[in-house]
């Protein structure tokens, strides 16, 4: 835990509402180690943005922590509040969003907003911050950087922008960056490219990444290890190569094969039977057990286990069910 | 740019033609100015011969074309009711309006932001809430009833302040300013709120409405998400986005201040231009009522086409799209 970049301890996430209190993130721990990228996989409304969110402190009230700690970098951040948490945000956690057409202000320039950037949190003169502002830009890849320093973000590309997005998450030098789905909004042709950006530039900086996605063919490609949640809680948590070829949570495999492969020819895709329970609605015992095939009556009676490394959070993790 | 200046300067001028037209398709229903003109004592050859003289008996049509004969070589023509050259009256009268104006623009936008960006800001607070309710009043009250009701409180009730006219003003060339004396800057204070009390009040809720969905919008996330000081998301991020579409309505208004001010002036007496149209519209005077008509929509139109020009300045995107277009 004292050599992880950021350590989530049984972090609960708690939005009171008219009926009732509801769970968007529920007792999920997980680590992220320096150079190292975790992907978080699950449907939408699994609570993968969210425990994003708490972590960088952008919750939207009334969301809010209701147990559990975050340290960053043997810091305890989770009860920081305003200032203090501002000071956090840019300079030691960025964070990239979904869609770059909309993440940039369209009234400065993308010179203006990475030079703001800098001098917010770095004691540099404001020549300096010009200096590095192209450099940034130079590093993520667009062409002629010091002269489209004064452009605005309508002059670039979907994908451009996306980079011009990533130099401002990174320009502060941050140990931990939050991608919440960076490739989504993206042409695919486009994604891969942004995704061995991201990869390298993170890999040369020592960067943790928590990249959040719901596509398993991003995590395949990028991540190291990856935690797949699914309503609220943390499903499974592995090595990347483990998870992908052994899935132990029946959900986890249910998403492996329902992932289309170009190579698969035109077989019909297979489905997950069921939707995931609405958050005010989860049912007791493992959350999955009604669209589970394996599931059995103790799984309906208790909650699933504790996960652990290479531990699924499911009573019976799927090799056994091979082995048996 | 060049070309789409040029394009709306021309069109600028064909609304100035237009607006004249109806005025003066409208003036012979205003009344017959030789009826106020000529005493008791008038014979039908008296009024004949006065109307020959005015042209009166000529149609609309045609006195609007020697209207305009005349004013663009800066004639105006000659009062009915004062028997001096238009021109002479209203710039004569025309700085106690435009310094009025002025006053309750500044007023109005200064205020009008500040609470518009503080009521978004604090969107739950006490202050908020309760600038959100009083604002109600401005909204609701018509201008007349405002300009009265202050004159009660602040003239007559405590006496701090002058109810009626400029008070002392001082001769600067053709310009006579109350900005010099205290007297002229008391006198200028109840009026300002009266005319610019519900321009600020609409200015404040559009600011408002426009600065909270400015922040909902993901480029102010991404902004925090980076870490950036609340006082520059709040002024640098969202209050720019926010003024694009409030300077459309604040050029519309500060129209509006120049327009409506004929209320005010008529509630406190005050000698600009505004008084002296309803007592043209009393006398008939059409010279007057014609040269005024054409100042307000002059500075209407102007008014419209500075605010045009300031969009380029504000956002970047119209400066390249509009480039590219023309």
């Amino acid at each position: 835990m004292s050599d992880a970049v950021l350590s989530i301890r049984n972090l609960s996430v708690e939005i009171p509402t008219r009926s009732g209190v509801v769970k968007p993130v529920d007792g999920v721990s997980y680590d992220i180690s320096a150079g190292e990228i975790l992907g978080v996989v699950g449907e939408s409304g699994a609570g993968k943005s969210m425990a994003g969110n708490a972590v960088i402190g952008l919750l939207n009230p009334p969301a809010h922590i209701a147990q559990g700690e975050i340290w960053l970098n043997g810091t305890r951040i989770d009860a920081l509040k305003g200032e203090a948490m501002r000071r956090l945000r840019g300079k030691e956690i960025g964070m990239v969003f979904q869609d770059p057409l909309t993440s940039l202000n369209p009234l400065l320039s993308i010179g203006d907003q990475l030079t703001e950037t800098m001098l917010t949190h770095l004691p540099i003169s404001r020549a300096e911050a010009g200096k590095r502002a192209v450099a940034a830009l130079e590093e993520v890849g667009i062409p002629g950087a010091a002269e489209r320093i004064d452009s605005y973000p309508h002059e670039f590309s979907g994908g451009m922008r996306q980079r011009v997005v990533i130099a401002l998450a990174l320009c502060a030098e941050p140990s931990l960056i939050i991608a919440d789905e960076p490739t989504t909004a993206l042409d695919v042709s486009v994604q891969a490219q942004i995704i061995a950006l991201l990869k390298r530039l993170c890999r040369d900086r020592g960067t943790a990444v928590m990249l959040i996605t719901h596509d398993m063919g991003v995590i395949a490609e990028a991540a190291d290890r990856v935690a797949v949640m699914y309503a609220g809680r943390l499903a499974e948590l592995g090595r990347v190569r483990d998870v992908l070829t052994q899935p132990q949570h029946p959900y986890t495999g249910g998403l492996m094969a329902s992932t289309p492969l170009a190579s698969a020819g035109k077989a019909r895709l297979h489905q997950i039977e069921g939707a995931m329970p609405r958050l005010d609605n989860v049912p007791d015992g493992c959350p999955f057990h009604p669209r589970c095939t394996y599931a059995e009556s103790k799984c309906r009676a208790a909650p699933a286990p504790q996960i652990s490394q290479n531990h699924a959070a499911c009573w019976f993790p799927l090799m056994a069910q091979k082995v048996s | 740019m060049l070309a789409y200046t040029i394009r709306r300067v021309a069109q600028s001028a064909l609304v100035l033609l237009i607006v004249g037209l109806v005025a003066f398709s409208m003036f012979r229903f205003v009344g017959d100015p030789i009826e106020n003109m000529l005493g008791q004592e008038r014979t039908v050859e008296d009024i004949e011969r006065l109307r020959d003289q005015l042209g009166l008996n000529q149609s609309f049509a045609v006195q609007y074309f020697k209207f305009l004969e005349g004013a663009v070589q800066g004639n105006f023509g000659v009062s009915y009711r004062q028997g001096r050259p238009v021109a002479e009256i209203l710039m004569e009268r025309a700085p106690a309006t435009l310094e009025l104006a002025a006053v309750s623009a500044v007023f109005a936008i200064i205020l009008g932001i500040a609470f518009g960006v503080l009521t978004a800001i604090r969107r739950d607070g006490f202050v908020a809430n309760f600038i959100m309710s009083a604002s109600l009043i401005g909204v609701s009250l018509p201008t007349f009833l405002i300009g009265i009701l202050l004159i009660y409180i602040f003239s007559v009730e405590l006496g701090w302040l002058p109810s009626f006219g400029r008070g002392e003003t001082v001769q600067i060339g053709n310009w006579s300013t109350g900005f010099l004396t205290t007297s002229g800057l008391q006198a200028l204070i109840l009026p300002s709120i009266t005319l610019g009390l519900y321009q600020m009040t609409l200015i404040m809720r559009l600011v408002r409405s426009e600065m909270l969905e400015v922040l909902r919008q993901d480029y102010i996330r991404f902004a925090r998400a980076r870490g950036l000081k609340s006082r520059a998301i709040n002024f640098r991020h969202a209050l720019k986005n926010t003024m694009v579409p409030v300077i459309t309505v604040i050029g519309l208004q500060l129209g509006a201040i120049i327009a409506f001010a004929i209320i005010t002036e008529t509630v406190f007496q005050w000698p600009g231009v505004g008084l002296l149209f309803i007592n043209a519209i009393q006398f008939v005077d059409i010279p007057v009522m014609a040269a005024y008509l054409m100042l307000i929509s002059v500075m209407f139109v102007a008014i419209n086409l500075i605010v045009d020009m300031l969009y380029f300045l504000i956002d970047p995107r119209l400066r390249v799209d509009r480039a590219g277009g023309h």
